[in-house]
Protein backbone atom coordinates (compact mmCIF):
# COMPACT_ATOMS: atom_id res chain seq x y z
CA UNK A 1 0.00 0.00 0.00
CA UNK A 2 2.80 2.37 0.91
CA UNK A 3 4.91 1.27 -2.02
CA UNK A 4 4.30 4.39 -4.12
CA UNK A 5 4.91 6.98 -1.35
CA UNK A 6 7.98 5.04 -0.23
CA UNK A 7 9.34 4.89 -3.75
CA UNK A 8 8.96 8.64 -4.25
CA UNK A 9 10.43 9.33 -0.82
CA UNK A 10 13.44 7.23 -1.73
CA UNK A 11 13.64 8.94 -5.13
CA UNK A 12 13.82 12.29 -3.33
CA UNK A 13 16.48 11.10 -0.90
CA UNK A 14 18.65 9.45 -3.53
CA UNK A 15 18.29 11.79 -6.53
CA UNK A 16 16.76 15.01 -5.23
CA UNK A 17 13.66 14.80 -7.43
CA UNK A 18 11.04 16.01 -5.00
CA UNK A 19 7.62 14.82 -6.13
CA UNK A 20 6.14 15.83 -2.79
CA UNK A 21 2.53 15.26 -3.87
CA UNK A 22 3.11 11.52 -4.05
CA UNK A 23 4.37 10.99 -0.50
CA UNK A 24 3.06 13.97 1.45
CA UNK A 25 -0.67 13.42 2.13
CA UNK A 26 -1.28 17.15 2.65
CA UNK A 27 0.14 18.04 -0.77
CA UNK A 28 -1.61 15.05 -2.30
CA UNK A 29 -4.97 16.29 -1.02
CA UNK A 30 -4.35 19.76 -2.40
CA UNK A 31 -3.39 18.32 -5.78
CA UNK A 32 -6.45 16.06 -5.90
CA UNK A 33 -8.71 18.96 -4.92
CA UNK A 34 -7.12 21.03 -7.68
CA UNK A 35 -7.73 18.33 -10.28
CA UNK A 36 -11.31 18.00 -9.01
CA UNK A 37 -11.82 21.74 -9.41
CA UNK A 38 -10.39 21.60 -12.95
CA UNK A 39 -12.82 18.77 -13.72
CA UNK A 40 -15.76 20.70 -12.25
CA UNK A 41 -14.78 23.78 -14.24
CA UNK A 42 -14.28 21.94 -17.51
CA UNK A 43 -17.38 19.73 -17.32
CA UNK A 44 -19.67 22.62 -16.38
CA UNK A 45 -18.20 25.02 -18.94
CA UNK A 46 -18.35 22.37 -21.68
CA UNK A 47 -22.01 21.61 -20.97
CA UNK A 48 -23.00 25.26 -20.55
CA UNK A 49 -21.13 26.36 -23.67
CA UNK A 50 -22.74 23.58 -25.72
CA UNK A 51 -26.22 24.63 -24.57
CA UNK A 52 -25.49 28.31 -25.18
CA UNK A 53 -23.92 27.52 -28.55
CA UNK A 54 -26.93 25.48 -29.68
CA UNK A 55 -29.32 28.18 -28.46
CA UNK A 56 -27.27 30.88 -30.21
CA UNK A 57 -27.26 28.93 -33.47
CA UNK A 58 -31.06 28.57 -33.23
CA UNK A 59 -31.49 32.30 -32.65
CA UNK A 60 -29.14 33.04 -35.56
CA UNK A 61 -31.67 31.51 -37.92
CA UNK A 62 -34.63 33.30 -36.34
CA UNK A 63 -36.71 35.71 -38.42
CA UNK A 64 -36.14 38.63 -36.04
CA UNK A 65 -33.30 40.88 -37.19
CA UNK A 66 -32.72 42.24 -33.70
CA UNK A 67 -32.17 38.76 -32.24
CA UNK A 68 -29.89 37.75 -35.11
CA UNK A 69 -27.90 40.95 -34.80
CA UNK A 70 -27.43 40.57 -31.06
CA UNK A 71 -26.18 36.98 -31.39
CA UNK A 72 -23.79 38.09 -34.13
CA UNK A 73 -22.53 40.93 -31.97
CA UNK A 74 -22.03 38.53 -29.06
CA UNK A 75 -20.03 36.15 -31.27
CA UNK A 76 -17.88 38.89 -32.76
CA UNK A 77 -17.13 40.58 -29.44
CA UNK A 78 -16.31 37.40 -27.53
CA UNK A 79 -14.18 35.94 -30.30
CA UNK A 80 -12.02 39.01 -30.70
CA UNK A 81 -11.19 39.91 -27.11
CA UNK A 82 -8.78 38.12 -24.77
CA UNK A 83 -10.54 35.62 -22.48
CA UNK A 84 -8.49 36.82 -19.52
CA UNK A 85 -9.73 40.39 -19.91
CA UNK A 86 -13.28 39.06 -20.27
CA UNK A 87 -12.81 37.15 -17.04
CA UNK A 88 -11.53 40.26 -15.24
CA UNK A 89 -14.32 42.36 -16.71
CA UNK A 90 -16.90 39.93 -15.36
CA UNK A 91 -15.29 39.15 -12.04
CA UNK A 92 -14.12 42.65 -11.07
CA UNK A 93 -16.33 44.85 -13.21
CA UNK A 94 -19.76 43.28 -13.17
CA UNK A 95 -19.54 41.43 -9.86
CA UNK A 96 -18.99 44.66 -7.93
CA UNK A 97 -22.11 46.15 -9.46
CA UNK A 98 -24.35 43.28 -8.50
CA UNK A 99 -26.08 43.47 -5.14
CA UNK A 100 -24.20 41.72 -2.35
CA UNK A 101 -25.24 40.45 1.03
CA UNK A 102 -23.35 40.81 4.26
CA UNK A 103 -22.12 37.80 6.14
CA UNK A 104 -22.40 37.37 9.89
CA UNK A 105 -18.99 38.96 10.42
CA UNK A 106 -19.94 42.00 8.34
CA UNK A 107 -17.85 41.01 5.34
CA UNK A 108 -19.17 41.72 1.87
CA UNK A 109 -20.51 38.50 0.41
CA UNK A 110 -20.98 38.70 -3.33
CA UNK A 111 -23.91 37.08 -5.06
CA UNK A 112 -21.69 34.81 -7.13
CA UNK A 113 -18.25 33.61 -6.05
CA UNK A 114 -15.14 33.40 -8.20
CA UNK A 115 -15.83 29.81 -9.31
CA UNK A 116 -19.27 30.81 -10.60
CA UNK A 117 -17.84 33.79 -12.45
CA UNK A 118 -15.09 31.67 -13.98
CA UNK A 119 -17.71 29.19 -15.21
CA UNK A 120 -19.92 31.96 -16.63
CA UNK A 121 -17.12 33.84 -18.32
CA UNK A 122 -15.37 30.80 -19.82
CA UNK A 123 -18.69 29.36 -21.00
CA UNK A 124 -19.58 32.57 -22.80
CA UNK A 125 -16.14 32.65 -24.41
CA UNK A 126 -16.42 29.07 -25.67
CA UNK A 127 -20.08 29.52 -26.61
CA UNK A 128 -19.12 32.28 -29.06
CA UNK A 129 -17.00 29.74 -30.92
CA UNK A 130 -19.63 27.01 -30.57
CA UNK A 131 -22.30 29.20 -32.17
CA UNK A 132 -20.15 29.53 -35.29
CA UNK A 133 -19.38 25.81 -35.32
CA UNK A 134 -23.04 24.81 -34.93
CA UNK A 135 -24.07 27.33 -37.56
CA UNK A 136 -21.67 25.84 -40.09
CA UNK A 137 -23.03 22.40 -39.17
CA UNK A 138 -26.60 23.60 -39.66
CA UNK A 139 -25.70 24.99 -43.07
CA UNK A 140 -24.70 21.46 -44.07
CA UNK A 141 -28.26 20.22 -43.44
CA UNK A 142 -30.13 20.41 -46.75
CA UNK A 143 -33.10 22.77 -46.98
CA UNK A 144 -35.26 19.90 -48.23
CA UNK A 145 -34.83 18.09 -44.91
CA UNK A 146 -36.15 21.11 -43.02
CA UNK A 147 -38.96 21.50 -45.50
CA UNK A 148 -39.87 17.84 -45.06
CA UNK A 149 -40.01 18.36 -41.31
CA UNK A 150 -42.21 21.42 -41.75
CA UNK A 151 -44.58 19.50 -44.00
CA UNK A 152 -44.87 16.87 -41.27
CA UNK A 153 -46.10 19.59 -38.95
CA UNK A 154 -42.96 20.24 -36.90
CA UNK A 155 -42.68 23.69 -35.43
CA UNK A 156 -39.41 25.54 -36.06
CA UNK A 157 -38.16 24.78 -32.55
CA UNK A 158 -39.14 21.11 -32.66
CA UNK A 159 -37.61 20.67 -36.10
CA UNK A 160 -34.41 22.26 -34.80
CA UNK A 161 -34.24 19.99 -31.74
CA UNK A 162 -35.22 16.74 -33.39
CA UNK A 163 -33.95 17.02 -36.95
CA UNK A 164 -31.53 19.85 -37.68
CA UNK A 165 -29.37 19.80 -34.56
CA UNK A 166 -28.80 16.00 -34.42
CA UNK A 167 -27.64 16.09 -38.03
CA UNK A 168 -25.60 19.26 -37.56
CA UNK A 169 -23.79 17.91 -34.49
CA UNK A 170 -22.63 14.87 -36.44
CA UNK A 171 -21.14 17.07 -39.14
CA UNK A 172 -19.41 19.56 -36.91
CA UNK A 173 -18.03 17.16 -34.28
CA UNK A 174 -14.37 17.45 -35.38
CA UNK A 175 -14.46 21.24 -35.14
CA UNK A 176 -16.35 21.02 -31.85
CA UNK A 177 -13.75 18.59 -30.57
CA UNK A 178 -11.04 21.17 -31.24
CA UNK A 179 -12.91 23.92 -29.47
CA UNK A 180 -13.69 21.84 -26.40
CA UNK A 181 -10.03 20.83 -26.05
CA UNK A 182 -9.21 24.50 -26.26
CA UNK A 183 -11.79 25.24 -23.57
CA UNK A 184 -10.27 22.64 -21.26
CA UNK A 185 -6.92 24.36 -21.68
CA UNK A 186 -8.47 27.78 -21.12
CA UNK A 187 -9.78 26.75 -17.67
CA UNK A 188 -6.24 27.47 -16.39
CA UNK A 189 -7.15 31.16 -16.67
CA UNK A 190 -9.35 30.75 -13.60
CA UNK A 191 -6.03 30.76 -11.73
CA UNK A 192 -5.98 34.55 -12.22
CA UNK A 193 -9.05 35.03 -10.02
CA UNK A 194 -7.82 32.56 -7.39
CA UNK A 195 -10.00 29.59 -8.28
CA UNK A 196 -8.13 26.68 -6.66
CA UNK A 197 -7.70 24.55 -9.79
CA UNK A 198 -4.73 22.36 -10.73
CA UNK A 199 -2.34 25.16 -11.67
CA UNK A 200 -3.22 27.10 -8.52
CA UNK A 201 -2.77 24.07 -6.27
CA UNK A 202 0.56 23.11 -7.81
CA UNK A 203 1.78 26.70 -7.65
CA UNK A 204 1.08 26.66 -3.91
CA UNK A 205 2.91 23.37 -3.54
CA UNK A 206 5.96 24.49 -5.49
CA UNK A 207 6.13 27.75 -3.58
CA UNK A 208 6.28 25.83 -0.33
CA UNK A 209 8.42 22.83 -1.26
CA UNK A 210 10.74 24.56 -3.75
CA UNK A 211 10.22 21.84 -6.35
CA UNK A 212 9.23 23.92 -9.38
CA UNK A 213 10.70 21.59 -11.99
CA UNK A 214 9.01 18.44 -10.69
CA UNK A 215 5.63 20.10 -10.22
CA UNK A 216 5.84 21.63 -13.74
CA UNK A 217 6.37 18.16 -15.18
CA UNK A 218 3.42 16.89 -13.15
CA UNK A 219 1.34 19.85 -14.37
CA UNK A 220 2.11 19.13 -18.02
CA UNK A 221 1.43 15.43 -17.48
CA UNK A 222 -1.89 16.19 -15.76
CA UNK A 223 -3.11 18.38 -18.60
CA UNK A 224 -1.79 15.88 -21.14
CA UNK A 225 -3.88 13.15 -19.51
CA UNK A 226 -6.97 15.34 -19.18
CA UNK A 227 -6.79 16.44 -22.82
CA UNK A 228 -6.17 12.86 -23.90
CA UNK A 229 -9.22 11.74 -21.92
CA UNK A 230 -11.42 14.39 -23.51
CA UNK A 231 -10.19 13.55 -27.02
CA UNK A 232 -10.80 9.85 -26.38
CA UNK A 233 -14.35 10.54 -25.14
CA UNK A 234 -15.09 12.80 -28.11
CA UNK A 235 -13.81 10.16 -30.55
CA UNK A 236 -16.03 7.55 -28.93
CA UNK A 237 -18.97 9.92 -29.22
CA UNK A 238 -18.07 10.59 -32.84
CA UNK A 239 -18.06 6.87 -33.58
CA UNK A 240 -21.35 6.32 -31.76
CA UNK A 241 -22.97 9.13 -33.75
CA UNK A 242 -21.56 8.04 -37.09
CA UNK A 243 -24.09 8.01 -39.93
CA UNK A 244 -23.67 4.96 -42.10
CA UNK A 245 -23.15 5.73 -45.72
CA UNK A 246 -22.09 9.30 -45.07
CA UNK A 247 -18.41 10.10 -45.11
CA UNK A 248 -17.02 6.61 -45.77
CA UNK B 1 -46.88 5.86 -38.57
CA UNK B 2 -43.43 4.48 -38.91
CA UNK B 3 -40.78 6.65 -37.42
CA UNK B 4 -37.38 6.84 -39.09
CA UNK B 5 -35.66 5.67 -35.96
CA UNK B 6 -32.21 4.25 -36.52
CA UNK B 7 -29.72 6.01 -38.77
CA UNK B 8 -29.26 2.83 -40.80
CA UNK B 9 -32.82 2.97 -42.13
CA UNK B 10 -32.58 6.32 -43.82
CA UNK B 11 -29.49 7.86 -45.35
CA UNK B 12 -29.79 11.60 -45.05
CA UNK B 13 -27.60 13.25 -47.62
CA UNK B 14 -25.62 16.07 -46.05
CA UNK B 15 -23.91 18.97 -47.69
CA UNK B 16 -20.14 19.36 -47.22
CA UNK B 17 -19.06 20.94 -43.93
CA UNK B 18 -17.45 24.33 -44.35
CA UNK B 19 -16.22 26.37 -41.44
CA UNK B 20 -16.02 29.79 -43.06
CA UNK B 21 -17.67 32.79 -41.60
CA UNK B 22 -18.57 34.83 -44.62
CA UNK B 23 -22.22 35.36 -43.68
CA UNK B 24 -21.63 36.75 -40.21
CA UNK B 25 -19.11 39.22 -41.43
CA UNK B 26 -21.21 40.44 -44.28
CA UNK B 27 -24.08 41.06 -41.93
CA UNK B 28 -22.03 42.80 -39.28
CA UNK B 29 -19.55 45.51 -40.21
CA UNK B 30 -16.51 46.47 -38.19
CA UNK B 31 -18.10 49.77 -37.32
CA UNK B 32 -21.03 48.07 -35.66
CA UNK B 33 -18.78 46.06 -33.36
CA UNK B 34 -16.79 49.13 -32.37
CA UNK B 35 -20.00 51.02 -31.73
CA UNK B 36 -21.17 48.18 -29.52
CA UNK B 37 -18.01 48.24 -27.42
CA UNK B 38 -18.10 52.02 -27.03
CA UNK B 39 -21.74 51.96 -26.06
CA UNK B 40 -21.00 49.20 -23.53
CA UNK B 41 -18.38 51.38 -21.88
CA UNK B 42 -20.62 54.44 -21.95
CA UNK B 43 -23.46 52.44 -20.46
CA UNK B 44 -21.28 51.15 -17.66
CA UNK B 45 -19.85 54.62 -17.02
CA UNK B 46 -23.33 56.11 -16.94
CA UNK B 47 -24.53 53.43 -14.55
CA UNK B 48 -21.67 54.02 -12.16
CA UNK B 49 -21.82 57.82 -12.50
CA UNK B 50 -25.22 57.72 -10.87
CA UNK B 51 -23.67 56.74 -7.56
CA UNK B 52 -23.22 60.53 -7.19
CA UNK B 53 -20.04 61.32 -5.31
CA UNK B 54 -17.68 64.15 -6.13
CA UNK B 55 -15.12 62.04 -7.95
CA UNK B 56 -13.89 61.98 -11.52
CA UNK B 57 -16.37 60.15 -13.75
CA UNK B 58 -15.03 56.92 -15.28
CA UNK B 59 -14.77 58.32 -18.78
CA UNK B 60 -12.57 61.15 -17.56
CA UNK B 61 -10.35 58.68 -15.74
CA UNK B 62 -9.91 56.66 -18.91
CA UNK B 63 -9.07 59.72 -20.99
CA UNK B 64 -6.58 60.80 -18.35
CA UNK B 65 -4.76 57.50 -18.28
CA UNK B 66 -5.21 56.51 -21.92
CA UNK B 67 -1.62 57.41 -22.97
CA UNK B 68 -0.17 55.10 -20.31
CA UNK B 69 -2.63 52.31 -21.06
CA UNK B 70 -2.02 52.59 -24.78
CA UNK B 71 1.74 52.38 -24.19
CA UNK B 72 1.04 49.14 -22.37
CA UNK B 73 -1.04 47.98 -25.31
CA UNK B 74 1.80 48.80 -27.70
CA UNK B 75 4.05 46.68 -25.50
CA UNK B 76 1.55 43.84 -25.85
CA UNK B 77 1.70 44.16 -29.60
CA UNK B 78 5.51 44.20 -29.52
CA UNK B 79 5.55 40.99 -27.48
CA UNK B 80 3.06 39.35 -29.83
CA UNK B 81 5.03 40.39 -32.93
CA UNK B 82 8.32 39.09 -31.53
CA UNK B 83 6.71 35.86 -30.34
CA UNK B 84 5.18 35.41 -33.78
CA UNK B 85 8.53 35.98 -35.47
CA UNK B 86 10.34 33.49 -33.25
CA UNK B 87 7.50 30.99 -33.40
CA UNK B 88 7.23 31.18 -37.17
CA UNK B 89 10.92 30.51 -37.73
CA UNK B 90 10.97 27.65 -35.22
CA UNK B 91 7.64 26.35 -36.50
CA UNK B 92 8.88 26.27 -40.07
CA UNK B 93 11.85 24.17 -38.98
CA UNK B 94 9.61 21.90 -36.89
CA UNK B 95 7.08 21.61 -39.71
CA UNK B 96 9.76 20.53 -42.16
CA UNK B 97 10.95 18.11 -39.48
CA UNK B 98 7.42 16.65 -39.41
CA UNK B 99 7.76 15.92 -43.13
CA UNK B 100 11.29 14.52 -42.94
CA UNK B 101 12.16 11.24 -44.59
CA UNK B 102 14.11 10.16 -41.53
CA UNK B 103 11.95 8.40 -38.97
CA UNK B 104 13.72 9.64 -35.80
CA UNK B 105 13.50 13.30 -36.86
CA UNK B 106 9.84 12.82 -37.73
CA UNK B 107 9.11 11.21 -34.37
CA UNK B 108 10.94 13.84 -32.35
CA UNK B 109 9.19 16.65 -34.24
CA UNK B 110 5.86 14.94 -33.74
CA UNK B 111 6.41 14.56 -30.00
CA UNK B 112 7.44 18.22 -29.65
CA UNK B 113 4.44 19.40 -31.66
CA UNK B 114 2.02 17.33 -29.60
CA UNK B 115 3.46 18.46 -26.27
CA UNK B 116 3.41 22.16 -27.09
CA UNK B 117 0.06 22.04 -28.83
CA UNK B 118 -1.73 20.22 -26.02
CA UNK B 119 -0.37 22.13 -23.04
CA UNK B 120 -2.31 25.21 -21.93
CA UNK B 121 -0.65 28.48 -22.92
CA UNK B 122 -0.53 29.66 -19.32
CA UNK B 123 1.24 26.47 -18.22
CA UNK B 124 3.86 26.90 -20.96
CA UNK B 125 4.31 30.50 -19.88
CA UNK B 126 4.91 29.41 -16.29
CA UNK B 127 7.29 26.78 -17.59
CA UNK B 128 9.48 29.29 -19.37
CA UNK B 129 9.21 31.96 -16.67
CA UNK B 130 10.35 29.65 -13.89
CA UNK B 131 12.78 27.35 -15.59
CA UNK B 132 14.76 29.76 -17.78
CA UNK B 133 17.43 31.62 -15.80
CA UNK B 134 17.26 35.42 -15.60
CA UNK B 135 20.67 35.71 -17.23
CA UNK B 136 23.15 33.48 -19.01
CA UNK B 137 26.90 33.82 -18.79
CA UNK B 138 28.91 32.77 -21.83
CA UNK B 139 32.67 33.43 -21.65
CA UNK B 140 32.17 36.04 -18.92
CA UNK B 141 29.58 37.88 -21.03
CA UNK B 142 26.33 38.29 -19.15
CA UNK B 143 23.30 38.06 -21.37
CA UNK B 144 20.29 39.17 -19.34
CA UNK B 145 16.83 37.72 -19.91
CA UNK B 146 14.30 40.27 -18.64
CA UNK B 147 10.88 38.86 -17.80
CA UNK B 148 9.24 40.14 -20.97
CA UNK B 149 11.80 38.33 -23.14
CA UNK B 150 11.04 35.13 -21.29
CA UNK B 151 7.32 35.75 -21.75
CA UNK B 152 7.93 36.21 -25.48
CA UNK B 153 9.68 32.85 -25.62
CA UNK B 154 6.80 31.38 -23.63
CA UNK B 155 4.34 32.56 -26.27
CA UNK B 156 6.61 31.50 -29.13
CA UNK B 157 6.49 27.83 -28.03
CA UNK B 158 2.77 27.22 -28.71
CA UNK B 159 3.04 29.34 -31.87
CA UNK B 160 5.84 27.08 -33.03
CA UNK B 161 3.81 23.92 -32.52
CA UNK B 162 0.66 25.33 -34.11
CA UNK B 163 2.56 26.75 -37.07
CA UNK B 164 4.38 23.44 -37.58
CA UNK B 165 0.98 21.79 -38.09
CA UNK B 166 0.00 24.54 -40.51
CA UNK B 167 3.19 23.98 -42.50
CA UNK B 168 2.61 20.25 -42.58
CA UNK B 169 -0.98 20.66 -43.72
CA UNK B 170 -0.02 23.16 -46.42
CA UNK B 171 2.80 21.01 -47.78
CA UNK B 172 0.53 17.94 -47.81
CA UNK B 173 -2.06 19.91 -49.75
CA UNK B 174 0.37 20.52 -52.65
CA UNK B 175 -0.45 17.93 -55.36
CA UNK B 176 2.06 15.09 -55.42
CA UNK B 177 2.57 15.67 -59.14
CA UNK B 178 4.54 18.79 -58.19
CA UNK B 179 7.04 16.61 -56.33
CA UNK B 180 7.27 14.21 -59.23
CA UNK B 181 7.71 17.02 -61.77
CA UNK B 182 10.49 18.53 -59.64
CA UNK B 183 12.17 15.16 -59.41
CA UNK B 184 11.89 14.71 -63.17
CA UNK B 185 13.63 18.08 -63.60
CA UNK B 186 16.50 16.81 -61.42
CA UNK B 187 15.87 19.05 -58.41
CA UNK B 188 17.39 17.77 -55.19
CA UNK B 189 14.92 17.15 -52.32
CA UNK B 190 16.10 20.33 -50.60
CA UNK B 191 15.71 22.41 -53.73
CA UNK B 192 12.27 20.92 -54.32
CA UNK B 193 11.20 21.91 -50.83
CA UNK B 194 12.56 25.45 -50.83
CA UNK B 195 12.09 26.48 -54.46
CA UNK B 196 8.96 24.64 -55.51
CA UNK B 197 6.80 23.42 -52.64
CA UNK B 198 7.16 26.12 -49.97
CA UNK B 199 6.56 29.10 -52.30
CA UNK B 200 3.26 27.50 -53.28
CA UNK B 201 2.42 26.96 -49.63
CA UNK B 202 2.74 30.58 -48.56
CA UNK B 203 -0.64 31.43 -49.99
CA UNK B 204 -2.27 28.52 -48.20
CA UNK B 205 -0.48 29.21 -44.93
CA UNK B 206 -1.31 32.91 -44.71
CA UNK B 207 -4.89 32.74 -43.36
CA UNK B 208 -4.14 30.18 -40.60
CA UNK B 209 -0.95 32.09 -39.79
CA UNK B 210 -2.98 35.23 -39.25
CA UNK B 211 -5.43 33.28 -37.12
CA UNK B 212 -2.55 32.18 -34.91
CA UNK B 213 -1.33 35.76 -34.73
CA UNK B 214 -4.66 37.04 -33.50
CA UNK B 215 -4.63 34.26 -30.87
CA UNK B 216 -1.15 35.31 -29.74
CA UNK B 217 -2.12 38.97 -29.60
CA UNK B 218 -5.01 38.04 -27.32
CA UNK B 219 -2.83 35.76 -25.20
CA UNK B 220 -0.20 38.38 -24.41
CA UNK B 221 -2.36 39.58 -21.51
CA UNK B 222 -1.46 36.30 -19.78
CA UNK B 223 1.96 37.85 -19.19
CA UNK B 224 0.37 40.06 -16.53
CA UNK B 225 -0.22 36.94 -14.41
CA UNK B 226 3.52 36.26 -14.30
CA UNK B 227 4.37 39.88 -13.58
CA UNK B 228 5.29 41.48 -16.90
CA UNK B 229 4.04 45.07 -16.79
CA UNK B 230 1.87 45.10 -19.88
CA UNK B 231 -1.58 46.55 -20.41
CA UNK B 232 -3.53 44.51 -17.89
CA UNK B 233 -0.95 45.08 -15.15
CA UNK B 234 -1.04 48.81 -15.90
CA UNK B 235 -4.84 48.73 -15.82
CA UNK B 236 -4.76 47.28 -12.32
CA UNK B 237 -2.20 49.90 -11.27
CA UNK B 238 -4.27 52.73 -12.73
CA UNK B 239 -7.23 51.41 -10.84
CA UNK B 240 -5.25 51.48 -7.62
CA UNK B 241 -3.93 54.98 -8.40
CA UNK B 242 -7.50 56.23 -8.78
CA UNK B 243 -8.30 55.14 -5.26
CA UNK B 244 -9.41 51.59 -6.00
CA UNK B 245 -13.05 52.53 -6.46
CA UNK B 246 -14.96 49.36 -7.36
CA UNK B 247 -17.13 51.13 -9.96
CA UNK B 248 -13.98 51.89 -11.98
CA UNK B 249 -13.25 48.23 -12.67
CA UNK B 250 -15.78 47.82 -15.45
CA UNK B 251 -14.83 50.92 -17.50
CA UNK B 252 -11.10 50.23 -17.18
CA UNK B 253 -11.33 46.58 -18.19
CA UNK B 254 -13.89 47.59 -20.80
CA UNK B 255 -11.27 49.91 -22.27
CA UNK B 256 -8.80 47.01 -22.45
CA UNK B 257 -11.47 44.89 -24.15
CA UNK B 258 -12.08 47.68 -26.65
CA UNK B 259 -8.37 48.04 -27.51
CA UNK B 260 -8.02 44.34 -28.19
CA UNK B 261 -11.26 44.21 -30.10
CA UNK B 262 -10.26 47.10 -32.36
CA UNK B 263 -6.92 45.41 -33.02
CA UNK B 264 -8.03 41.81 -33.51
CA UNK B 265 -11.33 42.26 -35.32
CA UNK B 266 -9.86 43.84 -38.48
CA UNK B 267 -7.25 41.05 -38.56
CA UNK B 268 -10.04 38.52 -38.32
CA UNK B 269 -12.04 40.20 -41.08
CA UNK B 270 -8.99 40.28 -43.31
CA UNK B 271 -8.26 36.61 -42.60
CA UNK B 272 -11.80 35.67 -43.58
CA UNK B 273 -11.42 37.75 -46.73
CA UNK B 274 -8.16 36.01 -47.67
CA UNK B 275 -9.66 32.61 -46.91
CA UNK B 276 -12.47 33.33 -49.32
CA UNK B 277 -10.07 34.60 -51.99
CA UNK B 278 -7.70 31.64 -51.76
CA UNK B 279 -10.47 29.08 -51.55
CA UNK B 280 -9.69 26.21 -53.89
CA UNK B 281 -12.54 24.24 -55.28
Amino acid sequence: MDAIPDWFQRLYESTGFNFSVFYDPYDWNRYVDGVKMTLILSVSTILLSLILGAAGALIQSSPSRLLRGSVNAFVVVFRNTPPLVQLFFFYFGLATMLPATESATGMREPLLNNVAWAIISLSLFAAAFNVEIFRSGIEAVPKTTVEAAESLGYTRFKAYCHIVLPLAIRVCLPALNNNLVNLLKTTTLAYAIAVPETLYALKQIWSESQNVMEMMILLLATYGILVGLLVWLMHRWERAMHIRGYNR
Amino acid sequence: MTTPSSPQDCLPVLLPFRLCRRETHRRLGAGFGALLCVSLILLVSAASAQSGRVVAPPLQVIVKWAPLLLTGFAFNILISALAMLLGTIAGLALGIGLLSDLLPIRQISRALTQIFRNAPWLVLLFFVMFLVPFQVTIFNVHIPFPDWVKATVGFALPVMANFAEVVRGAVKSVPSTQWEAAEALAFTPRQTMWRIILPQCIKRMLPPWMNIYSLVAMSTVLASIVGVSEMLTLTAQVHAAEGGRPELFAPLYGFALLCFFLYCYPINLWTAHLERRFQTR
